[in-house]
């Protein structure tokens, strides 16, 4: 098994981590940085829990080799809020009651930031392409648009 | 002197508090089970499973799996002889003699990576002589299908569960009331059907998962996603023939439970692995792909219905026949056959009823508690019968079923008597809300629309002495930890448990903390976090800590003002006094209690209330007739309505509305009991458009998010509306009832009756895919 010394950028810090060929970014953030908000629901790039941002772009962490990721950002749910601050769309989603058991509540968040950045405005027909690959199946997804929406006023 | 403004504190129950939890949960800072770490030590265990529905193991050969470098144990059905299951001790926690299920576990492998793990079950030799299964319930009922449990009759079971030897009936429960034979020729109309419902999967989005080390003493610690920690205690220390005190379960956050995570189902298999590598935790995480056919599943269920009523639209009579796919094993299952038994009326009052509901063992994946609990199943079928009698008779569906509904004192399948009930309210207030009886044009010339109803009643299926407990414990800031052993799966129980807490004991929502993760051996007992029952029953315990945390309080301060404790109270965390109008904030006394004067002691002292709730008033059924004192707790009742439009083109089926209208005795928090609505609405949706673990041979097709498909943002109605009603629950915490389950059950009838207003279509069972529905208007020449 090759080993792969990379470099990058994970919630704005700089990090340096020895990774094997083999290991997911997913495996990677959750086990080499114990960053355990980004969640394994299917190991498979079928359910969204695990989402994170590579240089703004939300993708299904489990699906790519952290080697790939030399010299990348990430940010991961641990990176929405700063100093205590929450994101708006943190705070819009215990507002709007949008969580409920919160596995998949961080890639959720996640893919939501990175709709927001692109488009401040979203339609809900936009709201509901940006978050067809997060499954959810506590919420019915009704509370989740409804927060995208209220994120998107403040 | 008391400040006025105390006095005008609301109270947190009734409020919509923010849930407790959510700030950790939006920060990833929430820990589930699979985010402990453990560090070099920890070993990772998979397992080998059938690959044949129905056979007899002939050859077990581990040796070379236990050779390969890296393994640290192999083990089979012969290290672990103990029985296991909640109602009907019918598994071994690894198969011995048989398989009876593709996925049945035969050995386990820890290992020190995943990957040796892998490589390690390849070495694993078995050969099996293959049998014939059963794959279908009806004829795993009838005489000719091959014994699947040849030991039913020796296997430990619950008084109230009744097992066939000799038989693949696992449960026969039983309902003999009135005279069903001479009722039809007084019927004006009588209809028949027979419905499916296939097997559905939970498909919480967190796998199951499991930790367990053993320690040199022989004592065991599982961590798992749970909704059961106390179960699973009793359970699978029963199973490994240890004493439960030395079995200890630490549960975590539940990334989605729905009844999935109830029981025993994976966890005793890390237990017993562990127990094999004594001071190594030992970790097993289900695929995605094991947690769609090795988990629990949704049972399926064959369902015979024959109803009648006069011409005025009075239900006469009915007669059920469920014959339930239970699957391999059915120690949990058994019980919603019984469920379904005792409910099988619907939520009507029907004077001639006669029902037979069979578990039948079948060679299946698993089945067991869903969301439910055999009332979505049940229901689907019910609901649609009543429709298609109204239809014959020439009646309104919603004056038919306001005729008909259950009523508080109308006389229950069971023969006892129905408790203050709202379901008139909810019907009403569900047709307002979907414009019943008016007729809204397509939105497209290729579009039909329709509206459809149904109703639904469901108690809690429990061990009729099922109990609570919790304590409250006071802090040196007079803010308060509460001790619960329910578990939030992302209900909200420990929000609503927090706000009981809060209003009970008299201090601010934000005052209270949830003692978590739950812990065996820190945490009060509680049966299972299942049935709907912990607003009700966890919230009558957690009432009585709290009360009993007061009553100590309140004495302490009487004693030192001299005052009766009658006169004070405690509001927002003050103590204060109606006679002398004096005050005390709870964090002058709670710890260190209060000085007597002119230093001659103290008095109180660290305050910790302890409270329990166990139902005592549950009586049997009789064994011939199911009529009994009183089958159950109690009913919660609702309804809901959709509205859709079927598209010719491409029969795809648009929910433009669902509406639900539901009993829960008292909200303590209104706006997560309308989460709870919405979300269990598009669960049902979902089971309803799209769901079915397709079997075939007994292997599941579909074991995948790609060809599972369940409800996302896309599917989600535009427009959904959920409506509370309240007439209260006499032993309930403030008037409560439990809501989580209920609000799937109606809506498979409500989305097939609508179906069928639309294009005048029956399905025998659900799901209505898209395929489905443009097959179906071919054959009746709807669409060319």
């Amino acid at each position: 098994m090759a080993f792969h010394k990379i470099y990058l950028t994970v919630n704005g810090k700089d990090e340096q981590v020895v990774v094997p060929s083999n290991m997911t970014l997913m495996c990677m953030v959750r086990e080499s940085l114990a960053l355990t908000g980004t969640k394994n629901g299917c190991s498979a790039g079928e359910c969204g829990a695990c989402t994170v941002l590579i240089n703004g772009e939300p993708v299904n962490s489990c699906m790519v080799l952290a080697a790939e990721c030399d010299g990348a950002e990430i940010v991961t749910v641990e990176g929405l809020a700063s100093d205590q601050q929450l994101d708006p769309i943190q705070e819009a989603m215990i507002e709007a009651g949008a969580v409920q058991c919160g596995f998949c509540t961080p890639g959720v968040l996640i893919s939501s930031r990175a709709l927001l950045d692109r488009n401040p405005n979203p339609s809900e027909d936009e709201i509901r392409e940006a978050l067809v690959g997060n499954l959810c199946r506590c919420t019915g997804y009704v509370r989740i648009m409804d927060s995208v929406k209220a994120a998107a006023r403040r | 002197m008391v400040n006025p403004d105390r006095l005008r504190a609301p109270s947190p129950v009734g409020e919509n508090k923010p849930r407790i939890d959510g700030r950790e949960k939006v920060t990833g800072a929430a820990i589930f089970a699979d985010d402990l770490q453990f560090g070099n030590a920890l070993l990772y265990a998979r397992i080998k499973r059938s690959p044949h529905p129905h056979a007899l193991i002939k050859r077990l050969d581990i040796s070379k799996a236990r050779a390969l470098p890296g393994v640290k144990a192999v083990v089979t059905g012969e290290d672990f002889l103990g029985y296991i299951g909640l109602y009907l001790q019918d598994r071994y926690i690894f198969c011995r003699d048989r398989v009876r299920y593709v996925g049945d576990p035969v050995a386990g492998v820890a290992a020190t990576s995943e990957e040796i793990a892998h490589q390690a079950l390849d070495l694993i030799e078995v050969e099996y002589e293959v049998l014939e299964p059963v794959l279908e319930p009806e004829y795993g009922a009838s005489a000719q299908a091959p014994l699947l449990h040849p030991d039913l009759g020796k296997y430990g079971v619950a008084n109230f569960i009744f097992p066939e030897a000799g038989t693949n009936l696992s449960n026969h429960f039983k309902i003999r009331k009135g005279d069903v034979d001479g009722t039809w020729e007084k019927c004006a109309a009588v209809i028949e059907r027979r419905y499916w419902i296939p097997h559905i999967q939970h498909v919480p989005i967190e796998p199951h998962v499991a930790i367990a080390k053993m320690d040199e003493a022989g004592e065991i610690t599982l961590w798992a996603s749970s909704q059961s920690p106390f179960a699973q205690r009793s359970l699978i220390a029963q199973a490994m023939g240890i004493s439960p005190s030395k079995m200890r379960v630490i549960a975590p956050f539940v990334g989605g439970g729905f009844g999935g995570k109830a029981g025993v189902s994976m966890e005793a298999l890390a237990v017993a692995i562990a127990s094999k590598v004594k001071g190594r935790p030992v970790k097993l995480l289900l695929t995605r792909e094991e947690e769609f056919y090795t988990a629990f599943v949704r049972q399926g269920l064959v369902a015979y219905f024959k109803m009648g009523c006069d011409e005025k639209g009075r239900l006469l009579a009915m007669e059920n026949k469920f014959y339930w796919d239970g699957g391999a094993y059915t120690e949990y299952g058994v019980n919603i056959t019984r469920a379904a038994g005792y409910s099988s009326s619907g939520p009507y009052e029907v004077p001639n009823i006669k029902t037979d509901s069979y578990c039948v063992y079948t060679n299946h994946p698993v089945g067991g508690p869903m969301r439910g609990f055999g009332m979505p199943e049940m229901h689907a079928g019910l609901e649609q019968c009543i429709d298609e009698l109204v239809q014959q008779i020439g009646m309104d569906g919603v004056e038919f079923r306001k005729i008909n509904c259950l009523k508080t004192g109308s006389t229950l399948v069971t023969g006892s008597k129905m408790h203050p009930t709202g379901l008139l309210e909810c019907i009403e207030k569900t047709a307002k809300a979907i414009g019943w009886g008016k007729k809204a044009p397509a939105s497209a010339p290729n579009k039909r629309r329709g509206k459809g109803l149904a109703l639904m009643w469901k108690a809690p299926a429990m061990p009729p002495n099922a109990g609570s407990s919790a304590w409250v414990e006071l802090v040196e800031d007079g803010t308060l930890n509460l001790g619960v052993g329910g578990q939030d799966i992302g209900q909200g129980a420990f929000t609503v448990a927090a706000q009981m807490a809060a209003a009970a004991l008299g201090v601010p929502y934000e005052s209270v903390r949830i003692a978590t993760p739950v812990d065996t051996r820190y945490s009060p007992y509680e049966w299972q976090t299942v049935a709907s029952r912990l607003t009700w029953s966890m919230g009558n315990a957690i009432v009585n800590a709290a009360q009993d945390a007061r009553r100590q309080i309140l004495s302490t301060v009487a004693e030192a003002w001299e005052e009766s404790p009658e006169d004070l109270d405690i509001v927002n965390g003050v103590v204060i006094s109606f006679k002398s109008e004096k005050e005390i904030p709870l964090k002058n006394l709670v710890i260190y209690g209060l000085p007597k004067p002119d230093g001659q002691g103290w008095r109180g002292g660290p305050v910790v209330g302890r409270g329990n709730f166990m139902p005592t008033y549950v009586t049997g059924l009789d064994t011939e007739t199911g009529q009994g004192e009183r089958a159950v707790v109690h009913y919660t009742t609702g309804a809901q309505a959709v509205e859709l439009e079927v598209d010719l083109e491409t029969g795809r089926i648009e929910i433009l509305k669902g509406v639900s209208a539901f009993d829960v005795g008292k909200a303590i928090n209104p706006d997560l009991v309308k989460a709870q609505m919405e979300g269990g609405f598009v669960q049902g949706m979902s089971s309803a458009l799209f769901e079915n673990l397709q079997l075939q041979d007994g292997v599941v097709q579909n074991p995948s998010f790609v060809d599972y498909r369940i409800a996302t943002t896309t599917d989600a109605p535009k427009d959904l509306q959920s409506f509370i009603v309240e007439v209260a629950q006499d032993d309930g915490p403030w008037g409560a009832r439990g809501i989580g389950e209920h609000c799937m059950v109606p809506t498979i009838p409500a989305i097939a009756n609508a179906i069928y207003d639309a294009i005048g279509i029956r399905f025998e069972g659900p799901p209505f895919t898209a395929e489905k529905v443009y097959l179906a208007m071919l054959d009746a020449g709807i669409v060319e």
